[in-house]
């Protein structure tokens, strides 16, 4: 055959092109079925994290509020004296801000850059009305603070809207004008250790999971069809009930008066006084995840075993491996598409786990999603948050990817 | 080990029930010699791959009692019976190499890295699959894996191989040929193998000796000559080859032959083999290549009168399908000869055979 040619349907047409146009309507129809649920995923889903992960990076609340001084502020070297005229830019800004009741946005922003500035926004704001030239003498004299170089540095620093300001902070550093990046010191570092915590307690989860569900899911997989059925029901039975039901069980069970600590005092193994701690805490916490993750790793693993057929341990047996020596080097190798799904599905629920931290997790329970939360509901601090969520997400990819490079996505069974 | 009187397998009054109401195995007695090429044969169910499992230490034996070598192998677990198996779906690791999987039962009885490279090239030698050593067993086709198999289960040189159909699941053609294959490297090595199929022509190439299971019961333990040849009973006549039944009543028995008169009225004469005295039950068989079609009786012979109802040419012969005392379903081979017979549809013939072909065994309704 001519392999430079290409080949022609009958009537003369390269057969690429008639291929295309008789797999048209078919692909059009294809297309047709999943259009409502990808404009659904990307309206409700894929755009809002766009968003959120654009406001990680992007904050121009400052530049957008100050208009009359953000060109000022953004020629101005950082070092130097504020001149009389960026005083005065100053002021023309707050009497606006005063008069728009958005002065309390400002001042926000400014406070998240250096702590303690709040009321200096505020109030100054208030007089802005009454204030006269010179304006530098007189801010000066209404606030003392309006003379210290640091302030006009954080107000120059969230003036500019795009920023890594914020991912600096997740990862307990400062960005700052003269220094670049500059580290925290140690005891107010909390985000770094908040994070090699999730992991911890997230790594704890999974390996937990692991040596329980590991059994369970071979048990599942080789028992007799009426007694798995049964067993498969227990396994699933907590993904019917309700997260807080399940979570506040565990209330109910492990506080120092609930039922594990009057079992261990009635059978004597600790005394009454001395009754453990096994909740608001980081116990607590990674108990309640295990149980309540366990399914997503009984699953995956059962799905692989179902799979196996019980020739290969008689195979091995057979052989002359005895019944340890056939399970460890015949039947564990063969589940582990079931252990990395597992292990991976766990891990990455676990590491944004947040409901169940928040009402067992006590103070040093607390994961990264937690303070993700407070970010975003209390200090309405939506760039950190999403600084932080983006951190986070950006782990998990490099899970992902490092899972792939060492056992390959497509050894992962799920189901 | 073996003091020459004891056999090499030896079954002792083996029962085996699964839900301890019905048995599987029946009261199994069984003895193999070493060397021996001894195949189960037997549909599904008849109890022929429990017994193997047994031997092979994955079933216990609910009564009765194993031996191998001469000693009990009851409380023996599968690892230490040191017993070579086959299985149906070839049971080869997917995580390990050929070699690897080569190296297994090796490795498990820590030889030494020489002897175990020796041992697994002479296995792969044996079944010209040297040059697959480091593929993965997904990589081969099925009759590669066949042989991955029957490698793996030969490379610790065990006395005792057992296959579980190990050719189920290739096609024909790669079946018989490894049928071949399984049978030269049997005569070569001199192992005892015992080999469960339901494919009697299978069991009819390879084995020294066949036992026909059925309904948890050994029918007839027997050379293939004599098995296919001299059933002892119906249920192993039909099951092996093709066979022709006409029942009756054994009207008389002298000197090991029997009178019997068919339900149609016709009076045949057959060699006695299992059958009660007089005035029982019997069905008789014949094989299709042991009658004969003609226009007249022919001396000597039996003969009944038949109508032939279809034609069918195979070319080496050719199959004649006719009514014969009631049965519409007696069959005759007819050789593609030379002087051709003018056999036609409709036509009344003679259907003949020797009394000695003719065999009265057990009553089993057809």
């Amino acid at each position: 055959m001519d392999v430079s040619q290409p080949i022609t349907a009958a009537d003369g047409t390269p057969l690429k092109k008639k291929l295309a146009q008789a797999m048209f309507r078919s692909k059009l129809r294809a297309t047709g079925l999943v259009v409502p649920l990808l404009a659904f995923v990307l309206a409700s889903f894929v755009f809002p994290i766009l968003a959120l992960m654009w406001q990680g990076i992007h904050n121009d609340t400052f530049a957008r509020l100050m208009p009359n001084l953000t060109e000022e502020l953004r020629v101005w070297d950082g070092v130097s004296d504020p001149t009389e005229e960026m005083y005065a830019l100053l002021v023309a800004d707050l009497r606006q801000n005063r008069a728009d009741k958005t002065i309390g946005k400002v001042a926000s922003r400014v406070n998240q850059e250096l702590a303690g500035t709040r009321s200096l926004f505020t109030s100054t704001a208030r007089k802005a009305k009454k204030l006269e030239p010179p304006f530098k003498e007189a801010l000066i004299k209404t606030k003392k603070k309006w003379g210290d170089i640091k302030v006009w540095q954080a107000m120059k620093l969230t003036n500019q809207s795009l920023t890594p300001g914020f991912y600096a902070t997740s990862l307990d550093a400062r960005y700052t004008v003269d220094q670049g990046f500059v580290m925290k010191e140690e005891k107010r570092q909390i985000y770094t250790k908040l994070f090699v915590r999730t992991l911890m307690i997230s790594g704890s989860v999974m390996l937990l999971c692991l040596l329980l569900g590991y059994p369970v899911a071979y048990l599942l997989a080789t028992l007799p069809l009426k007694y798995s059925n049964l067993l498969m029901i227990m396994v699933l039975l907590p993904f019917w009930t309700s997260l807080l039901v399940r979570t506040t069980a565990w209330i109910a069970i492990l506080q120092s008066q609930g039922v594990v600590n009057d079992l261990l005092v009635w059978i004597g193994i600790t005394g009454d006084e001395s009754r453990f701690s096994l909740i608001y805490n980081m116990t607590g916490t990674i108990i309640a995840m295990t149980h309540i993750l366990l399914p997503f790793m009984i699953l995956p693993l059962y799905s692989v075993m179902k799979t196996i057929p019980p020739s290969y341990m008689r195979a091995a047996r057979s052989l002359g491996a005895t019944p340890t020596a056939a399970f460890i080097k015949v039947y564990m190798p063969q589940t582990v598409p079931g252990i990395g799904a597992g292990g991976l599905l766990v891990f990455i629920l676990a590491i944004g786990y947040y409901i169940t931290p928040a009402l067992v997790g006590g103070q040093d329970g607390q994961l990264i999603s937690n303070m993700i939360a407070y970010h975003m509901q209390k200090s309405l601090n939506w760039s950190l948050a999403a600084a932080l969520g983006g951190l986070l997400l950006l782990g998990v990819l490099v899970l992902y990817w490092a899972y792939d490079r060492i056992i390959g996505i497509d050894n992962m069974k799920l189901g | 080990m073996l003091d020459g009187s004891d056999p090499f397998v030896r079954f002792k009054n083996v029962q085996k029930s699964y839900d301890g109401e019905t048995l599987v195995v029946k009261n199994l007695n069984l003895e193999i010699e070493a060397g021996e090429f001894v195949t189960m044969l037997g549909p599904s169910g008849s109890g022929k791959t429990t017994c193997l499992m047994m031997l092979a230490g994955f079933e216990t034996a609910t009564h009765g009692e194993i031996e191998l070598g001469g000693k009990p192998i009851n409380n023996i677990p599968p690892h230490k019976r040191g017993i070579g198996m086959v299985f149906q779906n070839y049971a080869l690791f997917p995580h390990m190499t050929v070699a690897e999987n080569l190296t297994f039962p090796l490795k498990v009885r820590n030889m030494s890295a020489g002897d175990i490279q020796d041992k697994v090239n002479r296995a792969l030698d044996m079944v010209q699959m040297r040059a697959f050593a480091d593929r993965k067993p997904a990589q081969l086709s099925g009759g590669q894996q066949q042989r991955i198999a029957l490698a793996r289960a030969l490379v610790f040189e065990p006395e005792l191989v057992l296959m579980d159909e190990p050719l189920g699941a290739l096609d024909k053609q790669l079946r018989e040929h490894m049928q071949y294959e399984i049978k030269h490297i049997h005569e070569n090595l001199g192992v005892t193998v015992v080999y469960v199929t339901h494919d009697q022509s299978e069991a009819l190439t390879m084995s020294n000796r066949i036992a026909v299971f059925d309904d948890g019961v050994i029918q007839q333990l027997d050379a293939p000559v004599a098995l296919y040849e001299k059933p002892e009973n119906s249920f192993v006549a039909q099951f092996i080859g093709e066979n022709n039944t006409l029942s009756g009543k054994v009207d008389s028995l002298t000197k090991g032959v029997a009178a019997v008169t068919l339900d149609s009225g016709d009076k045949v004469k057959a060699l006695a083999v299992n059958t009660d005295a007089k005035g029982s039950r019997t069905s008789l068989s014949i094989r299709p290549e042991r009658c004969i079609v003609s226009q007249k009786k022919t001396a000597g012979l039996s003969a009944l009168k038949g109508r032939i109802e279809e034609l069918i040419y195979l070319g080496d012969h050719i199959r004649c399908r006719m009514t014969v005392a009631g049965n519409n379903e007696f069959i005759v081979k007819v050789p593609n000869t030379a002087d051709q017979l003018g056999l036609e549809i409709g036509a009344e013939s003679y259907v003949s055979w020797q009394t000695d072909d003719c065999r009265a065994l057990d009553f089993k309704e057809s």
